[in-house]
């Protein structure tokens, strides 16, 4: 299936390259920077390129490109989904997957890859498995092992990828028992010029951080199941007592992990928790414009609306942004014609404004369209939908767990069209 | 090799502070020597004694191999280690080794004999880890070794090595196809496998070996789809897309009447799951008689085991269940999927540019599926420009008369985009969605015109092409437009709208008729600085105009032509030779000339706008060719449906008659049982009598079973409800792994789901023989049999301490067939545990032979007699259990009466039976013994004491007895018997004897020859038994064929060859006889 993979960063370095196959050359790579080229943007190269002996198939990530070679027909998506997952692993590992991260960490990296990949076929991806045969870097353990010579392999062998359970280790021990959850709600939406909501919808997820002992088996019920219109879960729920009860029932992964993410079903109508104002125009013939949006608390459920951030993309015929904000502060890039407005938290009372000039190309044409804003906010204790956790049982352990649900409600892609 | 002698002093010297330290001295001063001999550092590091130094090396040669440097030149002292007993340097040994050994295979072999050894590591995954890697060097010397490695590994007791195995068969196909046969032989037996861990792999070599021995499928089909739940992500979906492929070679059409079943589909196929048996059956009737098309119920059962993947999180699990579900499903039930696909856009780019594609051409062929999620199609000013198009296609194909009017609204919204070639991109799709819902044709139509008007060149171009494209629909009408159009020509400048306008004036010349000579007239001004496309519509307009005014445009054209004629391109030369031929008349030209006003103002039919994913979907979804649109290399063509369904009896695997369940009345009320399913404790006669019992049982860890209860051994009522008290105690306690997703729908699932969790293939069988045990003693006792018999089918003391044991099993027999009958009365439904019972009850029953352990005269008036009760012994399974029966014939008490000194041959054991104390005169005292006897023959020697006396005796076991039953399906046994072939296989003719005609004294004779149990056959002229022995747990496999007359063929398969022969000689005496 997958015969190479080669990690490129933005300039165009070949700076990874692992083969499950025989050998491929690098200059297979020419054909990509060749799409690359043509695409201008790094967002728009092809996901597939077709070359004359082998396709090429890449996502782009934190930066870096994986390219991944491929000879025979496999579907596109289990290409992609893989490379993804190498990429999340890079970043349950090292914290962040950088150049420099990967760099630092070559041989786990490889060691890594050797294990996910068998003549091209996933093999272990379960982070569970792989944090067992290949043990994460921390600071501690590189100095104990400068010191005792002992190594970042795991030297028993993982019990899990034999077992029935293959997501979860054995003989986890922990002091204190925890689970916690995170219910996090995103609301996606496209406000039009007046207004009015063209398209919301709210899509969530529910993180967990499970620390307990033993093999702990779990389940979670709602108060309100029925607004989950369309859900997505992690291997372990059993589908069964989802379907008849509508209880997720599970025995959890270790550590870190996404258990549910969920559509809350179309017919609720979607609270939008801000609103927008805005006066955004350009002059024809003096070469600039006003730029003019104030953002207002509505909808908030009497929470705060905090981590308000407003991006916009300007017009390529803009120079630069003149600007006063009441709240927070501003910055323009002329290079990308990014502005970005970081306000904070919402007050009722006085409302945050941006408020300025727009100087413009002298002699260009005006823009044609306003930039359309967006907005990112956060709300804490809030779930937009209204999703409630009833209750957490587990079953299978003695100990009695520590258990916390947060609740968060963000914007997702939130867009005000002007 | 360095390695080993290092090995022991590395613990000691690697943990002082200093050793570290000269780990970097080397190092750093191979930098500076590195100009005339590269590496040597690294070398001497690999040379050293210290672990520690070997890792540093070994590290840094695995950073030149990421980046792509050449480290070959260091191939022999990298292969020295790889012995090496540090497991992190052997692991990046491996790894270089599988870099590299194709360029320097001579010196790869060296490391071979490394992981022979490996091979026959007792750990399985060292196992699996030198067959990984052993066949990762691809060096075609080792092919042979390969291919034994896999064959070994393919019937290794643990999964997973079998998982390594399947992964292998690629790797050794790529490096040798000729080994293809044996290859496929090999997959062929893991893909019986019933491991979910193996399932994946497997079906991945076969896609990747064997894509066209669809044939090799039939008999896995049903596991396949039953184990798909618990499959890992990347296995299922390789076995989706596999299984499609296969549903389509199948299976009928499910769309094939679909004008018929319009009126029902809704009520027919919706939800078919949940709706209980009764409905189906009834409906399923209904549609019967309305239409000749049923739904296989593969097809169905592969459709409902799919359809929980949708919610994967896994996006190309969720892709190819789509894809599956659009190539398979009645067209009622593909809207299911439709949801799924939508959350899939929320996911990254590289997954939306996939899906959308896929989107896209579903959506041209079932508009309404994603009808209601339109809005999720709408394009945010963020998207790549990729997506912005792919969703801009969608929108179009969704487009129709009621949602028409929010789509143009959305599109004006796009048009002021700053992304150009998305605005483009959009007036392509408002000209697409003008051609098809002609009702705002017009609106559209005048929305493009305003775009005309627009101060973006490329915008007004698009337009121009889109218009010129509307146009040809209604020309009549729109003069105004095209009059509006001359005028633009001369202020835009893009060639294709420039040649567009041209050719739309020379067209519509009549609808202009004064604009147009004049239009000619600006364009043959600037006709030598045009683009060859507009020079081209020149020509053409020139002509067009000559056709039709000559008056006015005979100069101009000629003056046109003559440029041309002198034109650089010879494209146009040609063009204005031709044209001058054609309308200009002279002499020369002939008939043609007549009818050149035909030839060039012809009624030319309108264009049609269409999608560029129209057709796309005769390649199988989600596939690479599909996003490609072009075949990729090792596509497998998505088969059309045949037209008769091929014979769907291939898919029955092992036809045991009590699994298969022909009425869907009884699959229904299965499915819907608990799965914890308390039933079992309290089941009374009357319930028991469905085989809810064995079936609602699901994962059984094997570990918390007790010994495997005796087949034959009639429990008391109350003992059996004890046990199935404790087991139900034992099974709550235990780890339930995913037992909900288990309850899948038909009774094959809880079979698998039980033989997957087991340990290991031992106490599965164990398990699986108590379940079918106790569904058969549930059948039994459940039946109100008729009252005359029921004494008898209960008996409660133990088979031998009956007086006369041989009456025993022709009571039995009777008994059962009374019930058998009666069931059949009653509904058929239970014939078949009732079959069960007496294939596993009668050998036992028939089988107690007595033999002489003591005469009374040799034991002065003490008599012994013993004989094999067939019973596990308890406390020990290894040991076969002797039933010994002294009676005392003297006329004193016997006193002490006790084993003493048993001389075992090595290996031996003997567990004595408990001291008797007192046994008075004329009386008989039975006791059981354990003797385990080695799997052999040998006699077991020991002395009985009395108070008073010793006497010397031997107890020499039949082969026969030296084996316990096993309960297996055909399948199994098949699998089982293709591992043991060769060597391990005896063949023998037999006449049969008179008597032994009948299947039933067959059958009997042949379990009272040895301890076997009877293992369900196709075939009626076949008997398979299967037991193993007690000692070693070995398989012996016994197939008795007939043939004509009264001969007959037997077969043993064992891997104990003395047991084997020894075996084929007492049973053809005993059939003989």
């Amino acid at each position: 299936m997958i015969h190479s993979l080669f990690l490129i960063n933005c300039s165009g370095d070949i700076f990874l390259e692992k083969h499950w196959k025989s050998v491929v050359s690098q200059s297979v790579c020419d054909y990509f920077f060749e799409a690359q080229e043509k695409a201008i943007d790094v967002e728009n190269v092809p996901p597939v390129i077709s070359t004359p002996h082998h396709y090429l198939i890449s996502i782009y990530r934190d930066k870096i490109f994986f390219v991944s070679v491929i000879q025979t027909e496999v579907p596109p998506l289990f290409v992609i989904e893989f490379l993804h997952r190498v990429a999340d692993t890079f970043q349950d590992y090292f914290g962040e997957c950088s150049e420099t991260a990967i760099k630092d960490n070559v041989v786990i990296v490889y060691e890594l890859l050797e294990e996910m990949l068998d003549n091209g076929f996933p093999l272990a991806t379960e982070s569970n498995i792989l944090k067992e045969l290949i043990k994460p870097p921390t600071i501690l353990r590189s100095v104990v092992n400068s010191i005792t010579g002992s190594s970042n392999v795991g030297d028993t062998l993982p019990t899990g990828q034999l077992s029935n359970i293959p997501w979860r280790r054995a003989g986890v021990k922990y002091t204190n028992n925890e689970a916690y959850f995170d219910v996090i709600e995103e609301i996606d939406a496209i406000i039009d010029k007046s207004g009015s909501t063209v398209f919301a919808e709210i899509q969530g997820v529910i993180d967990s951080c499970i620390k307990l002992s033993g093999m702990p088996d779990l389940s979670l019920s709602f108060m309100n199941p029925r607004l989950l219109d369309d859900v997505s879960f992690h291997p372990c729920i059993r589908f069964k007592r989802w379907e008849s009860e509508r209880v997720l029932s599970f025995i959890p992964p270790d550590g870190n992990f996404r258990l549910i993410s969920y559509r809350v079903s179309s017919q609720n109508l979607v609270a939008i928790p801000v609103y927008v104002k805005h006066m955004i125009s350009f002059k024809e013939n003096t070469s600039s414009g006003r730029f003019d949006v104030t953002i207002g608390p509505k909808q908030n459920m009497g929470k705060t609306v905090e981590g308000v951030v407003m991006t916009v993309h300007m017009p390529k015929a803009v120079l630069n942004m003149n600007l006063t904000a009441t709240q927070g502060s501003y910055t323009f890039d002329p290079v990308t014609k990014v502005l970005t407005w970081d306000v904070g938290k919402i007050t009722p009372q006085k409302l945050p404004n941006l408020k300025g000039m727009v100087n413009l190309q002298s002699g260009a044409p005006k823009p044609e369209e306003n930039p359309s804003l967006n907005i990112q906010f956060k709300i804490q204790q809030l779930a937009i939908s209204g999703l409630k956790v009833n209750r957490l049982d587990m079953y299978g352990e003695k100990y009695k767990p520590f258990k916390g649900v947060k609740y968060i409600t963000k914007a997702g892609k939130f867009q005000v069209r002007t | 090799m360095a390695a080993s002698p290092a090995y022991g002093e590395e613990k000691g010297g690697s943990s002082s502070l200093g050793e570290p330290e000269y780990g970097h001295d080397p190092a750093s001063g191979g930098i500076f020597s590195s100009d005339y001999k590269r590496h040597d550092d690294l070398k001497e590091m690999l040379d050293s004694n210290k672990d520690s130094l070997k890792l540093e090396a070994m590290k840094r040669i695995v950073a030149m191999i990421a980046r792509g440097k050449n480290a070959s030149d260091l191939f022999p002292a990298v292969v020295k280690n790889v012995a090496c007993k540090n497991i992190e340097v052997k692991k990046l040994v491996y790894v270089y080794l599988v870099r590299y050994a194709e360029e320097q295979q001579d010196l790869a072999l060296l490391s071979i004999s490394t992981f022979q050894r490996g091979l026959k590591d007792p750990n399985q995954l060292i196992r699996a880890s030198a067959l990984r890697v052993l066949s990762s060097i691809r060096v075609p010397i080792i092919v042979p070794i390969m291919m034994l490695a896999i064959k070994e590994a393919a019937s290794d007791m643990s999964p997973y090595v079998r998982k390594t195995a399947a992964h292998a068969i690629p790797k050794l196909y790529s490096l040798d196809s000729d080994q293809k046969d044996q290859l496929i032989e090999v997959i062929e037996k893991l893909l019986a496998d019933k491991t979910t861990l193996v399932a994946g792999s497997v079906v991945m070599a076969f896609e990747e070996v064997c894509p066209e021995r669809i044939d090799l499928i039939h008999k896995n089909y049903r596991k396949l789809c039953n184990l798909l739940i618990d499959v890992e992500e990347w296995g299922q979906v390789v076995i989706i897309n596999m299984l499609t492929r296969y549903a389509r070679t199948q299976f009928l059409s499910p769309n094939q009447n679909e004008s018929l079943l319009e009126e029902n589909t809704e009520k027919a196929f919706y939800g078919s799951e949940e709706e209980d048996g009764k409905d189906a059956k009834a409906e399923a009737a209904m549609l019967a008689k309305c239409k000749p098309y049923v739904m296989d119920p593969d097809h169905r059962l592969l459709l409902r085991n799919t359809k929980p993947l949708l919610q994967s999180r896994n996006a190309a699990v969720v892709m190819a269940v789509a894809q599956l579900y659009f190539h398979l499903a009645p067209k009622a039930e593909v809207g299911v999927i439709a949801k799924a696909l939508v959350r899939l856009l929320r996911s990254h780019s590289e997954v939306q540019y996939v899906v959308l594609q896929n989107v896209a051409t579903m959506s041209i062929k079932r508009r309404g599926m994603f009808e209601p999620y339109l809005k999720s199609f709408y394009i945010r000013s963020t998207d790549p420009t990729q997506i912005k198009i792919l969703k801009l296609e969608v929108l179009t194909n969704l487009a129709n008369e009621t949602n028409i009017s929010t789509i143009l609204r959305e599109f004006q919204t796009y048009i002021r985009s700053m992304d150009k070639d998305f605005v483009a991109a959009t007036i392509q799709a408002i000209g697409r969605c003008a051609t098809n819902i002609g009702k705002v044709r017009d609106t559209c139509l005048n929305g493009l015109v305003q775009l005309l008007s627009n101060r973006d060149e490329l915008v007004v171009a698009e337009s121009v092409v889109v218009i010129k494209k509307l146009l040809q629909m209604q020309p009549a009408q729109h003069s105004e437009i095209i009059k509006h159009m001359a005028k633009l020509t001369d202020n835009i400048q893009v060639p294709m709208a420039r040649a567009s306008i041209l050719w739309l004036i020379g067209e519509y010349c009549e609808h202009v008729p004064k604009i147009a000579p004049d239009v000619l007239r600006k364009m043959a001004k600037s006709f030598t600085n045009e683009e060859d496309i507009v020079k081209l519509q020149v020509i053409n307009l020139a002509a067009k105009l000559y056709l039709t005014n000559s008056k006015q445009s005979k100069l101009l054209t000629q003056y046109v032509l003559n440029l041309a004629k002198y034109d650089q391109n010879y494209d146009i030369r040609d063009r204005a030779r031709f044209i001058r031929q054609l309308i200009v008349p002279t002499e020369k030209s002939g008939a043609l000339n007549k009818y050149a006003k035909k030839l060039f103002l012809a009624q030319k039919p309108a264009p049609i706008l269409e999608s560029s994913f129209k057709d796309r979907d005769h390649f199988q979804l989600g596939s690479l060719s599909h996003l490609l649109n072009a075949k990729a290399v090792g596509y497998q063509e998505l088969p059309d449906w045949p037209d008769e369904a091929p014979d769907p009896s291939v898919r029955n695997v092992e036809v045991p008659e009590w699994t298969k369940c022909t009425s869907r009345e009884k699959r229904k009320e299965k499915v819907e049982k608990p799965f914890y399913s308390d039933s079992e404790g309290e089941s009374g006669p009357t319930e028991s009598a469905d085989s809810t019992p064995w079936e609602g049982r699901g994962v059984l860890p094997a570990k918390t079973l007790p010994q495997p209860p005796e087949l034959a051994s009639p429990h008391s009522p109350s003992e059996e409800e004890e046990e199935e008290e404790r087991e139900k105690k034992a099974k709550k306690k235990a780890p339930q792994g995913r037992k909900g997703r288990a309850e899948t729908s038909s009774e094959e699932a809880s079979t698998s789901e039980s033989s997957s969790s087991g340990s290991d293939s031992g106490s599965e069988a164990e398990a699986k023989q108590r379940k079918v045990m106790r569904a058969g003693m549930g059948g039994c006792t459940g039946i109100p049999v008729p009252p005359i018999e029921l004494p008898i089918s209960t008996p409660c003391s133990p088979p031998a301490a009956r007086p006369a044991p041989r009456r025993f099993p022709c009571l039995i027999w009777m008994t059962v067939s009374g019930c058998l009958k009666y069931a059949n009365c009653c509904g058929g439904a239970l014939s078949s545990p009732c079959c069960l019972l007496v294939q596993l009850l009668s050998p036992a029953f028939s089988a107690v032979k007595t033999y002489e352990l003591l005469h009374r005269m040799a034991g002065e008036g003490l008599a012994v007699e013993y004989c094999f009760s067939r019973r596990p012994f308890p406390g020990d399974p290894h040991m076969v259990a002797v039933q010994i029966q002294i009676s005392n014939n003297t006329d004193t008490e016997v006193k002490n009466l006790r084993v003493n000194e048993p001389k075992p041959l090595s290996g031996m054991r003997i567990q004595e039976f408990p001291e008797i104390e007192h046994l008075a005169p004329g009386d008989t005292a039975s006791v059981v013994m354990g003797i385990d006897f080695c799997d052999s023959t040998q006699a077991a020697n020991f002395q009985l004491c009395t108070h008073t006396r010793q006497f010397y005796v031997s107890i020499q076991p039949p082969v026969g007895e030296l084996m316990a039953p096993v309960f297996m399906s055909e399948n199994e046994f098949k699998k089982e018997q293709g591992k043991l072939m060769g060597m391990s296989e005896i063949t023998e003719k037999l006449m049969l004897s008179e008597k032994c005609q009948s299947d039933h004294t067959i059958v009997q004779q042949l379990t009272s020859a040895a301890n076997v149990g009877r293992v369900p056959c196709g075939a009626s002229n076949e008997y398979r038994f299967a037991a193993k022995t007690v000692t070693s747990g070995s398989l012996v496999l016994i197939t008795l064929e007939r043939r004509e007359g009264s001969t007959a063929q037997l077969t043993i398969n064992s891997e104990k060859m003395v047991i084997g022969t020894m075996l084929v000689k007492d049973i053809i005496q005993a059939l003989a006889q």
